[in-house]
């Protein structure tokens, strides 16, 4: 799966959980740019991009991601 | 919405939530209820599973949502926020991980049984305390079995282990359940077992966000907890209508013949019809009605349903529709003889075209996505369309009560005057101010009755206990009984009293199964019999129109009142004066004093 590719699925889950169709996330977004975007909302997106992409990252990762960008990198490690 | 029955897809409804609510809360008549919930650990997701499911039972919630871990200081030492949120539904969402002294193996019987009391009583505490300040319903979790067993298999029977303990605490909660009205254990030890104790119990989700439970797992917590509170508010399914051919039998009775259904001891695929029916029926006992609905000649489904290795008879059902009609037009007439509503049905039909078709005309029936007939069970089970909380003894007869109308209905055709019809079913009455043994059912018709419901108040049983204590209400219930049988409690009237000398009609409701009676003028006269012994001269009466209550849009008309004002949404407020007399106006129905 290309790196696009992951970004445009990626894209949709972010626009469903946070019901907003404006929402384009790109290497740099963080919690910052997206202002429903807590720590409560935060693990709801975590668990619809596994489901999203039958995946699953671990505490570690979660607890050290910086951005979208790196979020896609351990994303595209995992599914190749 | 389909999306919401069981088995549902975990995934979609995590991502699509909030456009989910947006679309249910667009519906009309919501029922909105205060609900505070109370966590020993995150409940944020919990919260928002719990709005949906409940939106699509018709409620619509509004939460207080205690902060972190602070059930019991919220409970006990109360809080200014939860006090003036006046709670109609307390959920306490605690789990293993709030149990704060295991027994260990050094300790002997004495000391962990000192532990399991003073764990126990935390909880009492918690419980008495609401109770006392609330006129609320808790909802509290059991315990759920912890991911680890320190004693292997005797964790489960040393009085040392955790399995143990927490097996011993639960029965505790349970004697409690028991004894204590208003008061439902949300069993999320079975939940977490169906769904897979290792999968439920990830620790991820503790250690990174405190959530006690997988958060995929929590859409089948809410879903389970939502069950009760429908429950409660009476918003339970009321019987079952059956398909036949694949689905109480394997085969096609028309084509096949008798002879060579699927059904009974001899082959697996007839056990598992046979199983299915068995379940079927036990669900007479919880006074769920069973009607049938299918394709066929009459002959053909009653020989089908005379197979002798059959535990379901004819006899076991009230309506059976075997014909060629649309299935969507059965069980309109099914409903209309039933008199009860198509969304109390669930409709069992091994077809999805006929499933689909049934459940794009019926708005509010329940379709389950049955797959295989072995899973046809733990489908419809899981989907608690019957959840028991307030369990009368009437339930358990509403099978006869049934029956008994099919006689009533032979016998009118009999007669060519119906009053002659009314006085030949020697109807006796009783009507009487409420008491305790009725609080249940009483409560339980107020959530039931949407046809003959002048003002659709819902109380919950702690609602009407309140009513029953106070000496501003008065509260009339009536019990009908004739040659066929007993109806039981069947009808009640609150009024309440203000300005000394006005009585205010809060309810007026009736069962549908004693309609066309005269049993309403027989109520009106005890009514207007107490008021005066209060000293009342004016009775005020309110009729506020919904989908559903149609049937009574001229009710005060009827009984002599008069109509003094109606708004824009035809909410009508009526009088009758009683100061210069009232003359009765049952004269088919014995009252007894």
């Amino acid at each position: 799966m290309s790196r696009e590719e992951v970004f445009e699925r990626l894209n949709k889950v972010f626009r469903d959980i946070f019901d907003d169709k404006s929402i384009m996330v790109n290497e740099e977004t963080t919690s910052n740019d997206i202002e429903d975007w807590d720590s409560l909302e935060h693990i709801n997106l975590i668990v619809a991009i596994e489901q999203e992409f039958g995946m699953k990252f671990n505490m570690h990762e979660v607890t050290t991601m910086k951005n979208v960008g790196e979020m896609v990198d351990i994303i595209i490690s995992r599914i190749g | 919405m389909k999306e919401l029955e069981y088995p549902f897809d975990v995934s979609y409804l995590i991502s699509n939530k909030k456009k989910i609510k947006k679309e249910l809360l667009a519906k009309p008549g919501l029922l909105p209820k205060n609900i505070a919930i109370l966590g020993g650990s995150t409940t944020s997701e919990i919260k928002n599973m719990l709005e949906i499911f409940l939106l699509n039972h018709g409620i619509k919630p509004t939460f207080y949502e205690s902060e972190y871990n602070k059930f019991y200081e919220d409970a006990v030492f109360g809080n200014e926020e939860l006090d003036n949120f006046n709670p109609d539904i307390i959920y306490i969402h605690t789990t293993n991980r709030n149990i704060m002294e295991y027994p260990t193996m050094y300790n002997d019987e004495n000391v962990i049984n000192e532990k399991l009391n003073s764990e126990y009583e935390k909880f009492r505490i918690i419980w008495d305390k609401l109770f006392s300040k609330f006129n609320s319903t808790i909802i509290q979790n059991n315990f759920e079995y912890p991911y680890y067993r320190l004693l292997g298999n005797k964790d489960a029977s040393d009085i040392h282990g955790k399995i143990n303990f927490i097996t011993r605490l639960n029965q505790k909660f349970y004697e409690y359940a028991s004894s204590t009205k208003n008061f439902f254990i949300n069993d999320i030890n079975y939940v977490s077992s169906c769904y897979g104790l290792d999968k439920w119990a990830n620790q991820f989700y503790w250690h990174m966000y405190k959530y006690a439970m997988d958060v995929q797992a929590i859409p089948y917590l809410a879903f389970n907890i939502a069950n009760i509170i429908k429950s409660i508010y009476g918003k339970n399914k009321k019987a079952f209508v059956l398909d036949l051919d694949n689905t109480l039998w394997g085969g096609i009775v028309g084509d096949d013949g008798i002879e060579n259904l699927a059904l009974g001891p001899e082959v697996p695929s007839g056990q598992v019809y046979t199983e299915f029916q068995n379940y079927l029926k036990e669900h007479k006992s919880l006074g769920i009605i069973l009607n049938v609905n299918s394709k066929n000649e009459h002959e053909n489904a009653i020989a089908g349903l005379n197979h002798p290795a059959g535990t379901l008879k004819p006899d076991d059902f009230i309506i059976i529709k075997a014909n060629w009609n649309p299935k969507n037009l059965n069980i309109k007439d099914i409903a209309e003889e039933l008199n009860l509503g198509a969304d109390s049905f669930v409709f069992v039909d091994d077809n999805p075209a006929e499933r689909q078709i049934c459940r794009d005309y019926i708005d509010g029936l329940s379709t389950p996505e049955i797959d295989v007939p072995e899973n046809y069970i733990r489908i419809i089970d899981h989907n608690g369309y019957f959840e028991v909380t307030n369990f009368s003894n009437e339930d358990m007869k509403k099978n006869e009560l049934y029956k008994d109308n099919a006689k009533r209905s032979q016998m009118m055709a009999t007669f060519e005057n119906y009053n002659d019809y009314l006085l030949s079913l020697k109807m006796k009455a009783e009507i009487s101010t409420f008491k305790s043994i009725y609080l249940e059912r009483i409560s339980q018709l107020s959530n039931k009755s949407n046809q003959f419901n002048l003002t659709t108040k819902r109380y919950s049983l702690a609602d009407i206990e309140a009513v029953d204590k106070d000496d501003n209400y008065i509260k009339l219930y009536g019990k009908l009984e004739d040659i066929f049988g007993d109806n039981g409690v069947i009808t009640v009237v609150i009024g309440n009293i203000k300005n000394n000398d006005e009585l205010h009609i809060d309810l007026w409701i009736m069962s549908c199964r004693v309609l066309k009676r005269n049993m309403e003028f027989a109520m009106l006269d005890a009514l207007v019999k107490k008021a005066k012994e209060r000293n009342i001269k004016t009775i005020y009466g309110y009729y506020y129109p919904t989908l559903k209550n149609k049937m009574v849009k001229d009710f005060y008309d009827l009984q002599g009142f008069e109509e003094i004002s109606c708004d824009e949404d035809g909410n009508k407020t009526y009088k009758l004066d009683i100061s210069n007399g009232y003359t009765n106006k049952n004269n088919v129905i014995e009252v007894e004093k």
